[in-house]
């Protein structure tokens, strides 16, 4: 599943992000030259290009990848290390600094927490049962995929601001949601809402019931059902929605941003430090900000393909 | 949903899960959205209308669409390309690109924005020999436009990928033993069964560079009716108080992407409908 999107709601989809299926895997093959064609039928000939156009193909798609995808990466460090390693680190131990990344990790720790709980929950109930309008249900667990992170906040100002539905309530009560960390986890809750749900469903529904009917049967509780059959079953798929939920929850900026009011040192969140040194030109500081997120995209992309392995080895083949 | 009814399952739990599931739901995501809609319907069609045709909001929305919609089209083009390259070719590092097609995914946009604006900054390492050409991207609609393209390229390439591997061999074989050249083999046979899924890449980058707003405003330079993307507004005009502006745009900006999603189900639903059993 996409890190930041999905709005296609087949149940299959999940899968559609699985690594491509590699010969080399399966037989470690010898070194390969520069735009061979893919091995393994008898008439390789018919199903590739000639020569050039392979080279062309290849040197497009690496050109395009290296501009526009590993160049900004890459731009991140050597912008964040630009005045040497003492300047790194002196921006990562401004006490703004350590404020954001302790807010980003409280943020984090609520919405995922929450999303996990709620995601098994809602998955439970769609891949284990039949009813009428179930696909609906998870085109709408499905929304907050397709709708602009700027709309994601914008829908709780509308809720909770002063001139909100329930702002004068909260102003009279005294209660703060919105330029406080409720509001931003809410946002950042909206906006995660679909990970661990969807990551769960296609691989529930593919298990089926049997084995927890099985242990129904046998005189297990629900919940001795759930933790003894079902959860030894999905943890790795458990662990992959929880990845990218993650991932989305500590790398929110428009939804924050438009909640989180910007109040130095409370309110703001890793991207939107981000943001604020940027704009005022603090350039070595957001970016040493800035690199702390990309390693935590590299390392969430790491374990994510290595958790998509797993996830392929545990399927069972069925030879379709 | 109210009207769901659990079919003969022995397994216990459904009314609890599916209560829970539909109340955190409904308090998370449902009534916040509800809260949109019926912002809008405190305006007058009068108003609404006003707001959505002014000349600032109007931009906003050519902008925000057209440079959208130009940017999934380099994506379905170079998608295409990095798919084609990535599945039925082997090169040193090509597991690596692999993977490296789903940065922009993984990047948080806040991150991918400063990183992409210092890239193409008139002395940045793309900038400054652009410069030399005259081309200057950043703080100009180009720079959205290159922002769109990054956050677009990986539902283009994760769509069709799937897709391209699973083709059957034997259509192309059968193609190419019948007489046809691989020129025809590839646009008459290989790439029209690609098209549903083509399409729904095409879509979702489209879908995605829309609603972008992390990623875009730094290098946008965000000049009222030239730069400036229809999220950034919706920002502005509730930073101005003018909530029911911010709403106008927001709602307009949300059925477009229900369109689209509804148009990707529809997809989803041809391309399974066209999948030949094998």
């Amino acid at each position: 599943m996409s890190m930041q999107t999905g709005l296609v709601t087949s149940t299959t989809q999940l899968r559609t992000y699985a690594p491509a299926t590699d010969v080399s895997v399966a037989a470690p093959a010898p070194r390969l030259e520069i735009g061979r064609a893919e091995p393994g039928t008898a008439q390789r000939n018919l199903r590739t290009e000639p020569g050039p156009i392979r080279f062309i193909i290849i040197a497009l798609a690496i050109a395009f990848l290296s501009i526009f995808v590993v160049l900004p990466l890459v731009v991140v460090f050597a912008s964040a290390f630009s005045k040497g390693i003492g300047a790194y680190l002196a921006a990562l131990a401004e006490p703004e600094a350590l404020a954001a990344i302790k807010l980003t990790l409280l943020i984090a720790a609520i919405s995922v927490t929450l999303n996990l709980v709620f995601g098994v929950i809602a998955a439970w109930a769609i891949s284990k049962f039949e009813f009428t309008g179930k696909t609906f249900l998870i085109t709408l667990i499905d929304l907050p995929f397709s709708v602009s992170p700027v709309i994601s906040g914008l829908v709780f100002v509308l809720l909770f601001g002063a001139q909100g539905y329930f702002g004068p309530w909260l102003q009279a009560h005294n209660v703060h949601i919105l330029f406080a960390v409720p509001g931003i986890a809410l946002a950042t809750i909206f906006v995660t809402f679909p990970f661990v749900a969807r990551a769960l469903i296609p691989l529930m529904q593919e298990q089926g019931t049997q084995e927890e009917e099985a242990a129904i049967s046998l005189g297990a509780s629900g919940l001795q059902t759930f933790f003894r059959v079902t959860l030894p079953n999905i943890k790795w798929g458990l662990l992959y929605g929880v990845l990218l939920c993650n991932a989305r929850a500590m790398g929110e900026f428009g939804a924050v941003s438009v909640v989180s009011g910007h109040i130095r040192g409370e309110t703001n969140t890793m991207p939107l430090l981000v943001e604020i040194l940027y704009n005022e030109y603090q350039f070595v500081a957001s970016f040493a900000i800035a690199s702390l997120l990309a390693m935590l995209a590299l390392i969430t992309l790491v374990a994510k393909t290595v958790l998509e392995r797993r996830l392929d080895e545990a399927e069972v083949p069925d030879g379709d | 949903m109210s009207t769901a009814v659990a079919r003969r399952s022995t397994l216990p739990g459904f009314g609890l899960t599916m209560g829970l599931t539909l109340t955190w739901l409904s308090v998370i995501i449902l009534i916040p959205l509800a809260a949109l809609f019926l912002k809008t319907f405190e305006l007058s069609l009068d108003q609404f209308w006003g707001i959505i045709t002014s000349r600032r909001t109007l931009n906003a929305l050519k902008i925000s669409f057209g440079l959208s919609f130009a940017a999934a089209c380099v994506n379905l083009v170079m998608g295409t390309v990095i798919v084609w390259a990535l599945v039925r070719y082997r090169f040193p590092g090509r597991r690596l690109f692999d993977a490296i097609v789903d940065i922009p995914f993984a990047l948080p946009t806040a991150v991918a924005g400063v990183a992409l604006t210092q890239l193409f900054a008139q002395k940045g390492w793309l900038g400054a020999p652009l410069a030399e050409f005259g081309i200057k991207v950043a703080f100009t609609p180009i720079g959205i436009f290159i922002a769109m393209i990054f956050i677009g390229i990986p539902f283009v390439v994760r769509t069709v990928q799937p897709v391209l591997i699973d083709l059957d061999p034997e259509i192309e074989e059968a193609a190419a033993s019948l007489g046809a050249n691989r020129w025809h083999t590839v646009f008459r046979v290989i790439l029209p069964s690609l098209i549903p899924a083509l399409l729904t890449g095409f879509a979702l980058a489209f879908a995605r560079a829309i609603g972008e707003y992390g990623s875009v405003i730094f290098i946008a330079g965000n000049l009222p009716n030239v730069s400036e993307i229809a999220p950034l507004l919706i920002v502005i005009r509730l930073s101005e108080f003018r909530y029911a502006d911010a709403t106008a745009i927001a709602v307009v900006m949300l059925v477009a992407s229900f369109l689209i999603i509804f148009l990707i189900n529809r997809l989803q639903r041809w391309a399974q409908a066209r999948i030949p059993v094998h």
